[in-house]
């Protein structure tokens, strides 16, 4: 029985666990929480103009939604960036191709593993901000209720799962950013190109964001739905940013992968 | 049935731009053979080893190993392993890491073999090295020992005994002998004539891109123009036999005697009868290999030896484009 898509993804998951760049990223996403959390009890004071970043003292609720809000200016697309942008190119800097695709997988099955594994990531990466966002916000600004965008308090433990539900949500236009990660890193088949490639595509949609006279595409932007999560915290749960989230992040994941799968299949593995 | 002989290759082109690497390769190689691909830099045996791994697409031809097309589906390489130019691996995890990693990529019993494979190429002692610290000839031999965890029939190697020392390449050789004699078919690809000639029973010679002999290694000798060489003390008159002897020609005066070519080895016999009937006495007759080294140079680099010769007989045109195609 030849090997499928599981083989090659686990191993693509020990391939990262043996790579610093990982660990770098993991790291990032571990620390960044915690400087943040240590500057706002050293300093004292909050970001008012951030949504939720006047309730910074009241409550560690407030923690990871002002992260999620201010990563996803280039944190979260960086620390993203950093492993999509690798996970195909890698193999072109160690001349590993022609290894693997000499074995009994096909080409197809080894991208969807290695896009299975940079998906992996990414969910790790929220995963672990969020959690130390929680844990080092509660323990400076206590474990209370949260007044939500439309003003009204939700209890603590509600709104707990409601940062959850946030957090996990905010997974979907990460994943779309690593669907480009890996296209650029598929056809620059190099890393520092690719992630630096992705981070410039993160940058340029906020730009045309905030040109004035193209207010009309603000709601298509990828840029925009890194803040759809906001939807969760008004009372009724406002779904128009959420469902339109879904589709505009499918319509810029998708022909990525597709077109990312169709050169990777069509490439020629000549170590160029 | 002549469709699952282990490599066939008929027409195979792959241009780079304007650039011909290769160009109308046809190549059979049959069970049991060690065949030599044999050419100097920039012929195009990677290329072309390439695309009979699937690495790379022709620009046209066809590839079949066992029958079965590798540009359509791995399934191809089903008990075919090897490498082309240096074999690579991930270099932050172990030898035994990596063949690890490529026998799940492999499915099925590989990765029982992997401990066998390691120690046949003798680099059991080492394999928990990160394989980032290994030397060229070890990444050699771990390439040959990836190879092995696969239990080919069909082994495809790009100069594997290139950058390798002495020893490693004898290692390298008797390793090739002993799978050759357990019945694995071998494709090697080489610069080195004598490599060649020491393990393989078949070869192909390539100059840019383009096959300029195939077939066993025998038939080559002949193909040089295998000559003899008669020593006499009454040159003239055994110059004149020779001459009218049947199956002889191309005699010639060379210095302290005579050189002629022969149809076969029965001509030969019946001259030296006819020299004795004529009372020539012989001094010497023997059979004179034009060194396979020459052969191999004028194939790969200009014309064929026979061009060669012709053209310094006769002071013709030594670049003459050289139309040999044997198959
Ligand atoms: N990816 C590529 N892009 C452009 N040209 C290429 C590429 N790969 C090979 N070539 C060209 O094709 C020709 C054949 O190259 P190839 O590597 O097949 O030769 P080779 O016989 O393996 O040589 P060597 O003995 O040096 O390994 C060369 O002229 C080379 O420059
Ligand atoms: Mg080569």
């Amino acid at each position: 029985m030849n090997p499928g898509v599981l083989t090659i993804y686990r191993w693509e998951l020990r391939k990262l666990r043996a790579q610093k760049r990982t660990y770098l990223g993991l790291g990032a996403a571990a620390i960044v929480p915690i400087i943040f959390v240590v500057a706002l009890v050293t300093q004292g004071g909050q970001p008012n103009d951030v949504a939720f970043g006047r309730y910074l003292h009241d409550t560690g609720l407030a923690v990871p939604l002002v992260l999620l809000l201010f990563g996803s200016v280039w944190m979260f697309p960086l620390i993203t960036a950093l492993v999509a942008g690798d996970i195909v190119a890698a193999e072109d800097r160690h001349d590993t191709l022609k290894t693997i695709l000499t074995r009994s997988v096909e080409r197809q099955q080894v991208f969807a593993g290695k896009a299975l594994a940079t998906f992996t990531y990414a969910v790790l990466v929220i995963a672990i901000t969020g959690a130390v966002a929680l844990v080092a916000g509660i323990l400076a600004s206590g474990f209370n209720s949260i007044v939500s965008l439309s003003g009204t308090r939700v209890s603590a433990t509600e709104g707990l799962g409601l940062v959850g539900l946030s957090l996990f949500f905010y997974l979907v236009p990460i994943l779309a950013i690593a669907s480009i990660g890996l296209l650029l890193s598929t056809v620059f088949r190099n890393s520092a190109a690719a992630i630096v490639g992705t981070l410039m595509f993160s940058l340029l949609v906020q730009l045309i964001g905030i040109l004035p006279g193209l207010g009309a595409l603000h709601p298509y932007l990828l840029s925009t739905q890194f803040s759809a999560w906001q939807g969760f915290l008004r009372s009724p749960i406002d779904w128009t940013p959420v469902i339109r989230a879904l589709w505009v992040c499918a319509l810029y994941a998708a022909p990525a992968l597709f077109v990312a799968i169709l050169v990777f299949l069509r490439r020629d593995v000549a170590g160029d | 049935m002549p469709d699952t002989s282990p490599i066939e290759v008929r027409g195979l082109v792959k241009r780079y731009g304007d650039l011909v690497a290769v160009d109308q390769v046809d190549l059979t190689v049959e069970a049991g053979d060690v065949f030599g691909y044999l050419g100097p830099n920039g012929a195009g045996k990677t290329t072309s080893l390439r695309m009979m791994l699937g690495l790379i697409r022709p620009s046209a031809g066809t590839v079949r190993l066992f029958g079965r097309d590798p540009q359509l589906s791995v399934k191809a390489l089903e008990g075919v392993a090897g490498f082309v130019e240096a074999p690579s691996f991930y270099p932050y995890l172990s030898g035994r890491e990596n063949l690890r990693l490529f026998a799940a990529l492999d499915g099925g019993e590989a990765a029982a073999r992997i401990e066998e494979s390691l120690a046949t190429v003798g680099l059991a002692d080492r394999a928990k090295d990160r394989v980032g610290g290994y030397s060229h000839g070890m990444r050699q031999r771990l390439g040959i020992a990836a190879a092995l965890l696969r239990e080919p029939r069909l082994l495809m190697l790009d100069e594997p005994a290139t950058g390798l020392d002495p020893g490693g390449m004898r290692d390298m050789r008797d390793l090739i002998r002993q799978l050759s004699a357990s019945g694995m078919t071998v494709l090697l690809s080489s610069h080195l004539l004598a490599e060649v000639e020491e393990l393989c029973n078949r070869v192909a010679i390539v100059r840019s891109g383009r096959v300029a002999y195939q077939g066993s290694l025998a038939e080559l000798r002949a193909q040089a123009g295998e000559s003899y060489r008669l020593r006499s003390p009454d040159e003239e008159r055994a110059r004149a036999v020779a001459g009218a002897q049947p199956g002889i020609a191309d005699v010639t005066a060379e210095d302290g005697g005579t050189r002629f070519a022969a149809r076969d080895e029965e001509a030969v016999g019946a001259l030296s009868l006819a020299l004795t009937e004529a009372g020539v006495p012989i001094l010497e007759l023997a059979r004179r290999h034009a060194t396979l080294e020459d052969l191999f140079f004028s194939l790969t680099e200009g014309d064929t030896v026979v061009e060669t010769r012709r053209a310094s007989a006769d002071g013709g045109d030594p670049t003459a484009p050289a139309p040999v195609e044997a198959a």
